[in-house]
């Protein structure tokens, strides 16, 4: 899968969880939290997204290599 | 329907067929206007409407917009155009909108269909607005209510969660991500097996008299995202174990940030908690949420310095406190309750 491609799925699972978030850029390497206020239990069902769009079972120990778009965008590639 | 604390569900605990709409969509009424009339089975009228407390107007909202804050919104006059209908020009008047620039729907007349199109691709600046003024009012007149009102005494505790944490982490590891925990649901599942006991912090003090509730409706304040808050509750919260906790407080999330809430969510709370979670600060001083009488403040979750087996040792600490409305309970009664939460908190294997 191509960057774009993984990019895209990471957004859709962010605007899933955060649908007043679509439609705004987002800084790659700054972290959600700080961003947009994702909070922990928006952090979790993130993770559930991209485990639903991916078929990853993302660990928990992983979830600081996926604070930021960059870091996510990294993070899937890297697993495939 | 709307109200100060946005939109929310009513409920209808009778069965039968509606009768009788009294109310339209976009109109606005004074709490405990009758909005319908279901006929039950046995013929007999039945009201639909349940009192809310704390809701100082309630307008039936339609389902695309809700209205604009008059000073911003210029005064537009609609020409009396022979192709729009009468709901329409009222609508398109009070929202500031040119009518003579839509374009007619199928049936060759502007209608209200046409208007909330057109108002809804509008930007929703204003709307925000409007619904985080109303709700900060509704904020304001309960915080100064409980400020004035009711005589807060507080105790609090830095309660050890190394063994919680470890035992989540664990649990976390052997689960797929669908059904992972956060704290907050084991906290909140032992905050209310621990009230279970403390029955003066768990009801409501209405004219001078406290009434116990054997139902343990936990509160939890919810932000959201634009600087709202609200506290819906977990309703019998005291029968649920951790993954049933868990799943509520979820759900509970989800609808609070999308006006998804029942009115038996926001008036029958009986104690509420406040956990500021992740990157926030150790420790809150809240306060009670009348007609509640007690209120639980968790702070972030901290390594710190701490005895343990005798050895000065980094710990986990959560620093939680309590506030009690002194009319009914005193600090002693608060401090049990700290300290049985505590002892629970130490055998998470256990809630």
């Amino acid at each position: 899968m191509s960057n774009q491609n993984l990019e895209q799925v990471v957004r859709d699972a962010l605007f899933s969880v955060a649908p007043d978030l679509e439609g705004l850029a987002i800084e790659p390497d700054e972290t959600f939290r700080e961003q947009f206020e994702i909070d922990s239990m928006d952090y979790l069902n993130f993770i559930i997204g991209l485990s639903k769009a991916t078929g990853l079972q993302i660990p928990e120990c992983d979830y600081p290599k996926l604070q930021t778009l960059a870091g996510s965008v990294a993070y899937l590639k890297d697993s495939k | 329907v709307e109200t100060q604390k946005g939109a929310i569900e009513i409920e209808v605990f009778e069965d039968g067929t509606l009768d009788k709409i009294c109310v339209k969509p976009g109109e606005k009424v004074p709490v405990g206007h009758l909005l319908a009339t279901i006929r039950s089975p046995a013929e007999t009228v039945v009201h639909a409407w349940r009192d809310h407390e704390a809701a100082a107007r309630q307008i039936a909202r339609p389902k695309v917009s809700s209205p604009a804050p008059v000073i911003q919104t210029p005064q537009v006059s609609v020409a009396r155009h022979e192709k729009i209908s009468p709901a329409a020009r009222k609508f398109a008047a009070e929202r500031g909108v040119d009518v003579s620039s839509l374009a007619p729907g199928a049936d060759g007349i502007v209608g209200l269909r046409e208007v909330e199109a057109y108002v809804s691709t509008q930007s929703d600046a204003t709307l925000d607005a409007d619904d985080q003024s109303q709700m900060r009012k509704a904020i304001a007149s309960a915080m100064s209510r409980a400020n004035s009102e009711i005589p807060h005494y507080y105790v609090g505790s830095s309660i050890d969660v190394t063994s919680l944490m470890s035992w989540l982490m664990a649990q976390n590891q052997s689960r797929n991500v669908e059904e992972r925990l956060l704290y907050a649901a084991p906290l909140v599942r032992a905050v209310a097996t621990a009230l279970k006991k403390s029955a003066r912090l768990n009801g409501h003090y209405r004219n001078g008299v406290f009434t116990p509730t054997p139902d343990i409706n936990i509160g939890m304040a919810i932000a959201t995202r634009k600087g709202g808050l609200i506290s819906p509750a977990i309703l019998d919260a005291g029968t649920l174990d951790v993954d049933a906790t868990m799943q509520r407080l979820n759900d509970l999330v989800k609808r609070a940030r999308s006006s998804g809430l029942r009115s038996s969510e926001l008036s029958l709370g009986t104690v509420t908690i406040t956990n500021l979670g992740h990157e926030t600060a150790d420790f809150v001083m809240p306060v009670i949420y009348p007609p509640q009488v007690a209120i639980i403040g968790c702070g972030q979750i901290r390594e710190r310095p701490s005895v343990h087996e005798s050895a000065v040792v980094p710990r986990q600490l959560m620093d939680v406190t309590l506030a009690g409305d002194h009319r009914v309970s005193d600090g002693r009664t608060g401090a049990q309750f700290l300290n049985r939460l505590s002892m629970l908190l130490q055998k998470p294997e256990e809630l």
